[in-house]
């Protein structure tokens, strides 16, 4: 029976009773395809506009466009949260970078700028901010000092239920307003007159200033957020902005676009007149191939692309986005890893050389060496120049011998079982795998690996159900305390509850002590404290691969701060 | 007639009630905390989260909160986008999956029983031996393989040609939806043709067949009349849970071809333990697929008479 029959036979077998049955078989035919084509041309009819009405308006955006002065980008997941108060994630901020402004940001060269503010003065009591006096929201209202105080009020409020409040607790009366015991109002931050802002400091924080760049400290004002009643953030037109750009659309996980701001101040540093965010995928693949669809301008690479872009001509970038790996022991006495010296043959025999640079072979990673990353300022240099830390050489010999030593001070015939908790992603699937290889064949211990999904992973963290895990931490704040104090006895974050007075004092040093040169030095002998007491095992820095259109110039990567950030960004024209 | 419907719609909503016990109780079994982010916060601060979204009282009050407010179809407030209601996530991220999903059922549908008449007529020679393999291809290679595959060749064949024939992701017109909707009804399609062969092939040598032969009627009448309206009840069987799972969103499909849908939220939230939307969208979803199920159930009854027995 020939093809077309086929259809012919099923629109008759459901539509039998319509006059069209009753002709010849090619009259049938005919009116068979003349009513498909009909319908499916109907239908699609349907869907195109049903389709359009639910898109961005932004499809046909691409990846540069001299002409109207913009670019296309896209974002790995939907901002989650556009309420400054309650962002805490690097998407939010992102965004968040490019359509609002603090009283600081980070300027292109990686130092700390006036931004709302003028200029600053932190003492040991107190902080005083001056703010320049031409800084507008995006209605035309002047920003003033009484929206920091409002957003940091806001921020505070136990019913904001903010998870990045403790940033604030530097602030006088703080942490008594999130426990709900004090009025927001008595918070240490008041505002003498618009354009001066004062903060009571709870503690000295000589690094306040630097941590003014994360979004809790953005301002907000009053009359509008109460306006949005309990919405803000939510949509493009419930937020007010005051950055380089305002959020002219925004349809929820499919596209947003950003379009200059007249009423910004900086109106000189900005170049772009719009940037679109036609896409939201997870998928790296996908980023990639719109990329070279041309559609947008800058995407990740993986290693398996790396050979491809290098023949395409592709400008390839690195860039250390400044997270640090580390494996981190359980400290609690009924765990074998409490003992030092079994924790130091660990450390003996773990290369981290060997898993950078021969197992997961991921451009751009370096192998981890200590605890602070190598870009973390310290006085005047990194502080890793300053306090270069103690390099640990690979000996199985003396690894073993260690071991051997700690199995008779824990009273054991043979090498405990360890479990090695991890996250079910394939990178640290191989990591773990390698440590279960190298403890096997090295030291004999046998490992168990527990593979589980991010919040079960956290969860027995928490409890405490492991021996080794893989963990990381990326940074809030540029001081190097922002990963100093993570292994204090108090620190929430030290999942091993690691116990030490002696270095529980030297975090003590760092947080308060206002002389650089003194914090400075107490970093450099945390540093060496935890290589010396093997506390963890600093695995690897991360680093991100990408590529950019050639045609776009100042696209700014960074580690503190909204990363990528365009808001600087321009289209090169013309002469080449 | 109405009464079959009724029984049918009430043993709906106790299924509904069912499944959306279920979810509740099995969400709050699976260890781990939905309110730990990457980074540990003080007691006071994860306590006032926990009062936020209810999480403080004994989870027996908050089933009864809960079921009440279901009730009421108030899913409640997303743990992770912390603004948006699950009743708007569903409400703006549906419309994209079914619009797809349109598609895709009427690409499955139509192709299946294209391909499994052909396969059936032809049984045994060329075409039912290359349909076949592509069957088995079709339903045994993932859709993250097939959806990367298109992507890819969409990207060559718009750079061949120097011009966009068709976007290679994105949502906005009819252009958008071709591909993905191909890719998203595959399987479906692929399972469809094996159930239309298997079934055309089983009326084949049944005595009413022999009997319209006997009677001198032509062979397309005999396909057309006999064979094939009685071959097509299981496909429509399958039809209506595939409806509700096609439209509820394919997660690998929309991820890779950048589509809104409800997909992703629905696999998402479950990764983050998101409780409020992986209950909105389980609930959701399984009232759609109790729906279906119904539907099918109903249009049964028209098609064959038989079927409505209980009367």
């Amino acid at each position: 029976m020939a093809y077309p029959t086929i259809y012919a036979t099923i629109w008759a077998c459901f539509f039998r009773n319509l006059p069209i049955s009753t002709s010849s078989p090619n009259k049938q035919l005919a009116q068979f395809f003349a009513l498909a084509f009909i319908a499916v041309a109907a239908l699609m009819f349907v869907l195109h506009y049903a389709g359009s009405a639910l898109s961005g308006g932004n499809q046909n955006a691409i990846a540069v466009d001299p002409a109207n002065n913009s670019i296309a980008i896209t974002l790995r997941e939907e901002p989650p949260q556009l309420d400054s108060s309650r962002a805490t994630d690097a998407i939010s901020g992102m965004v968040l970078g490019h359509v609002m402004e603090g009283l600081v940001r980070m300027g292109l060269d990686d130092r700390l700028e006036g931004a709302v503010a003028q200029r600053w003065e932190v003492t040991p009591t107190h902080a005083t901010f001056w703010l320049r006096n031409d800084a507008k929201w995006s209605d035309g209202k002047p920003v003033t000092a009484a929206d920091f105080v409002f957003a940091w009020q806001t921020a505070l409020k136990p019913e904001t239920a903010s998870q990045y409040a403790f940033l604030l607790f530097a602030i006088k009366n703080a942490e008594a307003i999130n426990q709900g015991a004090l009025d927001p109002k008595k918070l240490g931050v008041f505002a003498p007159d618009p354009y001066t802002l004062v903060v009571e400091l709870a503690r000295p924080v000589p690094f306040f200033a630097k941590m003014l760049v994360f979004p809790s400290f953005l301002p907000i004002r009053e009359d509008f957020y109460n306006a949005t009643q309990g919405r803000f953030g939510a949509e493009a037109d419930q937020l007010l902005y005051n950055g380089p750009f305002v959020i002219s659309r925004w349809v929820h996980g499919a596209s947003m676009t950003f379009e200059r701001n007249p009423h910004y101040w900086n109106q000189d540093e900005i170049h772009l007149d719009a940037i679109h965010v036609p896409y939201i995928t997870s998928d790296a693949t996908a980023s990639l191939n719109f990329f070279k669809d041309a559609k947008i301008a800058t995407t990740g690479l993986q290693a398996e692309n790396l050979t491809e872009a290098m023949r395409l001509g592709w400008q390839i970038r690195q860039h250390r986005d400044g997270t640090v790996f580390f494996m981190e022991m359980n400290h609690r006495p009924e765990h074998p890893t409490s003992n030092l010296k079994l924790r130091q043959a660990l450390q003996l025999v773990l290369d981290m050389d060997e898993l950078v640079y021969k197992v997961t072979k991921l451009p751009g990673y370096e192998p981890g060496v200590s605890l602070f990353p190598g870009w973390l300022m310290g006085e005047a240099a990194p502080l890793r120049q300053e306090y270069p830390p103690t390099r640990i050489t690979p000996d199985p010999a003396k690894g073993k011998m260690l071991l051997d030593q700690a199995l008779q001070e824990l009273g054991l015939s043979e090498p405990p079982t360890l479990v090695l908790l991890s996250g079910d992603n394939p990178i640290a699937s191989v990591q773990a795998e390698w440590v279960q290889q190298t403890l096997k064949t090295q030291l004999g211990i046998e490992v168990k690996i527990d593979k589980q999904i991010f919040k079960q992973r956290l969860a027995k963290m928490t409890a405490g159900d492991f021996d080794l895990v893989l963990a990381g931490w990326g940074p809030d704040y540029n001081d190097p305390l922002t990963f100093g104090d993570l292994f204090a006895s108090w620190n929430k974050n030290n999942r091993g509850q690691y116990n030490s007075a002696e270095l529980d004092a030297l975090v003590n040093k760092a947080q308060s002590n206002v002389d650089p040169a003194v914090r400075m030095a107490a970093f450099g002998d945390i540093q060496q404290h935890l290589i010396d007491n093997a506390v963890i095992l600093p695995m690897y820095e991360r680093g991100v691969t990408y590529v950019v259109d050639a045609k776009l110039k100042q696209l700014k990567r960074r580690v503190i701060g909204p990363d990528p950030d365009f808001s600087r960004a321009y289209i090169e024209t013309g002469s080449d | 007639m109405l009464k079959y419907v009724a029984k049918r719609v009430l043993l709906g909503l106790v299924t509904i009630w069912f499944i959306a016990s279920a979810t509740f109780f099995g969400m709050h079994a699976v260890p781990g905390d939905p309110l730990a982010g990457d980074k540990a916060t003080t007691a006071q601060i994860r306590a006032n989260l926990a009062a936020k979204y209810g999480l403080d009282k004994p989870l027996a009050t908050q089933y009864w909160i809960y079921l009440g407010n279901i009730a009421q179809g108030d899913f409640g407030i997303s743990y992770t986008q912390e603004n948006r209601k699950v009743n708007d996530i569903i409400r703006e991220h549906f419309p994209v999956s079914a619009t797809l999903g349109i598609l895709a059922i009427v690409f499955a549908a139509l192709g299946g029983i294209l391909w499994g008449a052909l396969t059936a007529l032809y049984r045994n020679r060329w075409p039912d031996v290359v349909i076949m393999f592509l069957v088995i291809l079709g339903i045994s290679v993932p859709s993250f393989v097939v959806a990367a595959i298109s992507q890819w060749s969409l990207v060559n064949l718009n750079q061949g040609v120097g011009a966009t024939v068709l976007p290679i992701g994105g949502w906005g017109s009819i252009w958008h939806m071709l591909v993905p909707a191909l890719v998203l009804g595959l399987s479906t399609m692929a399972y469809l043709t094996r159930l239309m062969r298997s079934s055309l092939l089983e009326v084949v040598n049944t005595d009413y067949v022999r009997t319209a032969k006997s009677k001198g009627l032509p062979a397309t009448r005999i396909f057309s009349q006999h064979q094939l309206r009685n071959a097509i009840l299981p496909v429509i069987t399958v039809l209506g849970p595939a409806i509700a799972g096609i439209t509820t969103g394919g997660f690998v499909v929309e991820i890779v071809f950048a589509i809104p849908g409800l997909g992703r939220y629905f696999v998402q939230a479950i990764q983050q333990l998101d409780y409020t939307v992986i209950m909105g969208t389980t609930v959701f979803y399984g009232a759609f697929l109790v729906f279906m199920v119904i539907a099918v159930d109903v249009i049964y009854g028209f098609i064959d008479p038989r079927v409505r027995v209980d009367q």
